[in-house]
């Protein structure tokens, strides 16, 4: 009598059992493929550069001046990863503060109200389109800098506002995620002792959480360095490193995006651009190394 | 029960796997059939979007009557990329073209006018919009398979912000704003006020343009110019920022930029269809070899009274049929 009923049941559920296994199989291999792939075209475009069109790479990555369809060619990038690094470091020092403050306070100070209202609204920010970003940039930003501080209003101060507020709900969530999972006896422990709130915060919360806070700042900074849309509108573009904060400038991401679409396939102009996107994501690379070391430190 | 189950397990597993192995067959033989029918799709859309000869081609008995009557005959798909400036005629004139053959399906795509010209050159496209020759972006060996298809003309313009109290500029004056020689209004006779270049990126065939027939010579990417690709941004930060001089095509132009004479010739139509002002450039569609009879019919359509006189004049282009003289790849002027 069960034996029968035994088989019935187990086909369908051996069935799903290998049926699962190829899909997931099949998606694994698909995304491997995507990323290979990807990482092979990339480079393979970015490197023809040297190899194909004998650009020299020392002068690509010190030179300033960028002309490459000028007379003659040039092909110095070092204004657009000066660009880079610098609105999305100085993206990270705005944003830094403002996430941990507000993490501290959804977490310590008012865990309900924080948590149930304050969390989702920064959330929030993460799925504004950044084209909204940028158009809002240029439109209230930009004006602002132009009336308050001598210059044009474009340029790196602006572009790292409109960062800031971009990383800020990645820094946030990383950061809130982190104090509240620390251990209740750490707290507890230091106000058994007779420490403060803001003396526990300060001497344990915050030093014991650090690697995971700096998780969150270094994933912020390589998410301001892939951003393009946004920078690309409230920086100004010109290809030089800036005298002012306030003067245009471009980053790696807006001289691509300013150029790909006007150039033909194959030209050593097109190419050039390729290989500020093999750069780019060379850093993300960096980027990724950084954060999984932090990981493995910020396990207590 | 846990006993029991075990006991029969082997032996069901047998069973199961000759199934199961059936089974992990026949999954794997609809993936690849699934894998083959996207290739194969994918090949298609290739070779209808080659040079090689399109759809149509495939039924050469109707091609006879379709002289007589080609709206009923036409048929097949055209793929059409590149120049963002070329994009709202391109795309207007496509979706009437595709009310009266219903059979025809047009896709057009920006994507910039390099875009358009590796596309058509490499034959994933039928029809490549550019803003510039060919032979300027392309190598000539590539440009020189290339068949040139004029459908409109764009006049171009230098503006300054409304505050900014010159009228006219020489054609030395702009190659001095734009070189950096003079920086400073005062020196062209407006007020003392620093002079603000709103640019394009040296890549853009708007620059190119603006170059060519406005400067006479390369523009330098000055420090601390702005340079911005896109027309409605450029019209933004000119209108905005004081001081600021770029240049846009006249179908950008309105009341919140202050429009200057080249030369003392005002930018207008007429001007640009006479040729007493200069700056101005063709729009391109072009082909790889001659076009298919699809494409033929569709580029002979944008040239017709009804696209130049409607669509062409609406959306701020020059109809190319309008223009009294002619000019060349190397700006040779013929009337």
């Amino acid at each position: 009598m069960a034996q029968p009923l035994e088989r019935q049941q187990a086909k369908p559920h051996l069935a799903e059992e290998w049926v699962g296994k190829v899909y997931t199989l099949l998606c694994i291999a698909f995304l491997i493929l995507t990323i290979f792939s990807l990482v092979y075209f990339v480079a393979s475009k970015g490197l023809s550069t040297f190899f194909v069109n004998g650009v020299n790479v020392i002068d690509l990555l010190t030179g300033l001046k960028w002309a490459p369809e000028g007379e003659p060619r040039l092909f110095g990038a070092l204004p657009f990863i000066f660009g880079s690094f610098s609105t999305s470091l100085l993206a990270a020092a705005i944003a830094a503060p403002l996430g941990f403050c507000a993490s501290v306070f959804m977490v310590e100070i008012a865990p309900k109200f924080g948590r149930q209202y304050l969390q989702p609204v920064i959330e929030l920010l993460a799925g504004i389109p950044s084209v909204v970003y940028g158009f809002v940039g240029l439109s209230v930003i930009v004006p602002f800098f132009r009336d308050v501080f001598p210059g044009q209003g474009v340029g790196i101060a602006a572009g790292a506002v409109v960062l800031s507020i971009m990383i800020l709900p990645t820094i946030t969530t990383i950061a809130t995620d982190a104090l509240a999972a620390l251990p209740k006896g750490l707290k507890e422990g230091s106000y058994a002792l007779g420490a403060t709130r803001w003396q526990t915060i300060y001497r344990i919360v915050l030093p014991t959480t650090l690697p995971a806070l700096m998780t969150g700042i270094v994933l912020g900074i390589a998410r301001a360095f892939g951003e393009a849309l946004a920078v690309q509108m409230v920086i100004g573009n010109a290809p030089h490193i800036p005298r002012s904060l306030f003067e245009s400038a471009s980053t790696l991401t807006s001289a691509i995006t300013l150029s790909m679409g006007n150039t033909a396939m194959g030209t050593v102009a097109n190419n050039a651009l390729w290989s500020l996107a093999l750069i780019l994501m060379l850093m993300t690379f960096v980027f990724v190394f950084i954060v999984r070391w932090l990981e493995r430190r910020s396990k207590i | 029960m846990p006993a029991f189950y075990n006991m029969n397990c082997q032996e069901k597993n047998k069973e199961l796997e000759g199934e199961l192995y059936e089974m992990k067959k026949t999954v794997m033989m609809l993936m690849v059939l699934a894998l083959t029918v996207v290739l194969a799709a994918c090949g298609q859309n290739n070779n209808s979007g080659g040079a090689s000869p399109s759809p149509e081609s495939s039924a050469p008995e109707s091609s006879a009557p379709a002289s007589e009557s080609p709206a009923a005959e036409l048929s097949g798909s055209l793929l059409a990329t590149g120049s963002s400036a070329l994009l709202p005629l391109v795309e207007q004139a496509s979706k009437k073209f595709m009310d009266i053959h219903k059979g025809v399906s047009i896709q057009v795509q920006a994507g910039g006018s390099g875009t358009g010209l590796t596309q058509v050159s490499e034959g994933q496209s039928d029809i490549g919009n550019s803003d510039v020759f060919a032979e300027e972006k392309l190598d000539a060996a590539k440009a020189a398979e290339l068949v040139d298809h004029q459908v409109a003309v764009v006049g171009m313009a230098a503006v300054v912000n409304p505050n900014v109290s010159v009228d006219s500029l020489t054609k030395q004056q702009l190659v001095d704003i734009f070189t950096g020689k003079v920086t400073n209004w005062k020196d062209l006779g407006g007020e003392d006020q620093k002079i603000q270049i709103i640019n394009r990126p040296s890549s853009s065939g708007t620059r190119a343009t603006f170059e060519t027939y406005a400067l006479g010579q390369k523009s330098e990417d000055l420090q601390g110019s702005i340079q911005e690709d896109s027309s409605g941004t450029v019209r933004k930060l000119v209108g905005e920022t004081p001081g600021a001089i770029g240049y846009l095509a006249l179908s950008y132009l309105d009341e919140s930029i202050k429009v200057l004479k080249y030369d003392g010739v005002e930018a207008t139509v007429e001007n640009v269809a006479n040729g007493t002002y200069p700056v101005w450039a063709y729009e391109h569609m072009y082909t790889k070899g001659e076009p298919s009879e699809l494409a033929k019919a569709f580029l002979d359509f944008m040239l017709t009274d009804e696209i130049q006189n409607n669509d062409v004049v609406e959306l701020g282009y020059i109809p190319a049929n309008k223009m009294e003289i002619k000019r060349d790849v190397n700006g040779t002027i013929t009337k």
